[in-house]
């Protein structure tokens, strides 16, 4: 007999599309979230070789001092060919921050991101051969870090800035940091329509994509980021390229040049 | 024949029983325990834990001075909630019947003046820039409070200082008192001199044995306001939190620490760190041992690193 809760049942599965909440690999998750099953579908598409793995590092402060701007550091270098890195919150609107691609840099990144309440975060490593691992931590936060609009407003010159970029090369240590003046507005502000910058690449010279950043809503206002490369192999230079929903390019070059 | 009545002392019985050995059913009613120090001729201290805003301090971080009036008390930082505030009052009238006359906030920090509603029918006297901040940002500041001490902070709402405070030689309630208008902590820093003790009431622009917050920081002009407050050389410096200082090593302590943080986020952005990899380096001695270490060391870093990285790092476009 067709009732009102299998009609129930029936809608919200084809509101959540084929997230059923019961994904074909089980696992019993450290922080008990209660979220990670339905992200293991949404987020990940339910991939049949995934585990939980400490080797995954995945570091942040315990609270959020400044909900719109908490750093965070991902170490997957403990793994070997790592292809993507999918950095997410269990709860908050906007549950995904980023795909890291990071191609011929080290599977290591260190980023920013608002914060909409206090959650657990996770790291889901993709390997070429060996399905996913996954690391995390908790952040506690006072939270609204999502939906408020951007500071960048506070300031009338927020669009002469906006794809400005600081940043330079240490090929001493390997590491390359750049930050892109952006609001990153997550459409969750009263009247204030999602702006953000889509991704990044990171090229040399000639042309050649080393590693690529795919943004979404929650990664900062401006930006920051850290890549991490082997010292022998680094690039002595590297375009970074980047666009916005809005069809603004950005573009600039990272060198070791501590002044230019 | 067990009666109701019989019935029901049984369960007092039982429940005092339980409330006195270990409360398993509720928590006892939080209470401050508030005692103020005589520290000089007509001025008490109320002495807070150099800790890190918790349940178990509930918030009683702060040090309150008091100063004799002419017709009651001069109170200077009102503590960090409603409960706070009560528990200040009646401690107060224990040296002046007549309790507190009027009220000052020496800037808009919510553990110097969340005390303010017990006294809301007094004069509160701030500096308009604390005054304005404590309007604008009450409410963002007692959200967060809620969160951190939860049930002491029951009841507590934000009141802001009313009057505006004169600067240079005024006189409070009879009680004659300059006021240096200073900033660096936050926006608007009230210091002041008691002029018959020669105390230096310096709010959180000083802090001795408890590690300086930043979360309104502007450290260039903190360091100018240090320097203006040493050349006070005060008897004799009650810092915002801390020990009171009878040596003269509070206002140099807070300098050097500041330098020693700006020199490390501006070397840090120099190497091209990221706030983690500066939280997880160990701090020196001599800056770990202060009371809230590491964490204001690490709230420091997202107060400060963002700005200071834009400084040093070139351009890239």
């Amino acid at each position: 007999m067709f009732t009102r809760s299998s009609a129930l049942a029936v809608a919200i599965g084809l509101m959540a599309g084929s997230v059923s909440g019961a994904p074909q690999v089980q696992l019993d998750d450290p922080f008990s979230s209660g979220m990670w099953d339905y992200h293991q579908e949404a987020l990940l598409g339910d991939p049949a070789k995934i585990q939980f793995d400490d080797r995954v590092r995945v570091i942040a402060p315990d609270t959020a001092e400044d909900a719109f701007n908490v750093p965070l550091l991902v170490d997957a270098t403990a793994l070997s060919d790592v292809e993507e890195i999918v950095i997410s919150v269990d709860y908050g609107p906007i549950p995904k921050i980023l795909s890291f691609f990071p191609g011929e840099a080290e599977p290591k990144l260190a980023l920013r991101f608002k914060i909409d309440q206090a959650t657990a975060i996770r790291a889901s490593v993709r390997t070429r051969t060996d399905g996913w691992h996954v690391g995390g931590t908790l952040i506690d936060a006072a939270g609204g870090g999502c939906s408020a609009p951007a500071q960048a407003y506070a300031s009338d010159d927020w669009e002469e800035k906006l794809g400005e970029m600081h940043g330079r090369l240490w090929s001493s240590s390997g590491r390359a940091r750049v930050i892109v003046d952006h609001p990153m507005d997550t459409g969750l502000a009263d009247g204030i329509p999602v702006f953000i910058i889509r991704d990044l690449t990171f090229s040399t010279d000639d042309g050649h994509e080393v590693a690529r950043i795919a943004l979404s809503e929650p990664v900062n206002e401006d930006p920051a980021f850290t890549l991490y490369f082997d010292p022998e192999t680094m690039p002595s230079l590297l375009h970074v390229r980047g666009r916005d929903n809005n069809g603004n390019e950005i573009e600039g070059i990272l060198t070791d040049e501590e002044v230019n | 024949m067990t009666t109701r009545r019989a019935a029901l002392g049984l369960l007092a019985g039982g429940v005092a029983h339980v409330t006195q050995t270990s409360p398993l059913w509720a928590e006892a009613r939080h209470s401050y325990d508030l005692r103020p120090v005589p520290i000089l001729s007509g001025v008490w201290m109320i002495k807070g834990a150099t800790e890190y805003f918790s349940r178990d301090n509930g918030g009683a971080i702060v040090n309150c001075a008091i100063l004799q009036g002419k017709s009651g008390l001069i109170l200077i930082d009102s503590g960090s909630s409603r409960r706070y505030g009560e528990a200040l009052n009646l401690a107060l009238r224990k040296l002046d019947l007549r309790g507190v006359s009027t009220v000052i906030n020496t800037h808009h920090h919510p553990d110097h003046y969340f005390g303010n509603q017990v006294f809301a029918d007094k004069p509160i006297l701030a500096l308009g820039g604390t005054i304005a901040a404590a309007r604008t940002e009450g409410d963002g500041f007692s959200d967060n409070m809620y969160r951190l001490l939860g049930d002491w902070m029951r009841g507590t709402e934000p009141v802001p200082p009313s009057i505006e405070i004169g600067t240079g030689d005024i006189v409070v309630d009879g009680r004659r008192l300059a006021a240096l208008p200073l900033g660096g902590h936050t926006a608007s820093d009230l210091a002041l001199i008691d002029a018959e003790t020669g105390l230096l009431i310096t709010g959180d622009l000083v802090f001795l044995d408890r590690a300086p917050t930043t979360p309104h920081a502007d450290l260039a002009r903190w360091q100018e306001a240090l320097t203006t407050l040493a050349a006070v050389q005060a008897p004799a410096v009650l810092p915002g939190h801390g020990p009171l200082d009878r040596a003269g090593i509070a206002i140099r302590k807070t300098s050097a620490y500041l330098t020693w943080l700006n020199d490390r986020l501006v070397a840090a952005a120099g190497m091209g760190l990221d706030m983690i990899e500066i939280m997880e380096t160990p701090l020196p001695d001599e800056f770990a041992s202060m009371g809230a270490q590491p964490q204001e060391f690490h709230r420091s870093v997202s107060h400060l690193y963002p700005e200071i990285e834009r400084m040093i790092l070139p351009r890239a476009n």
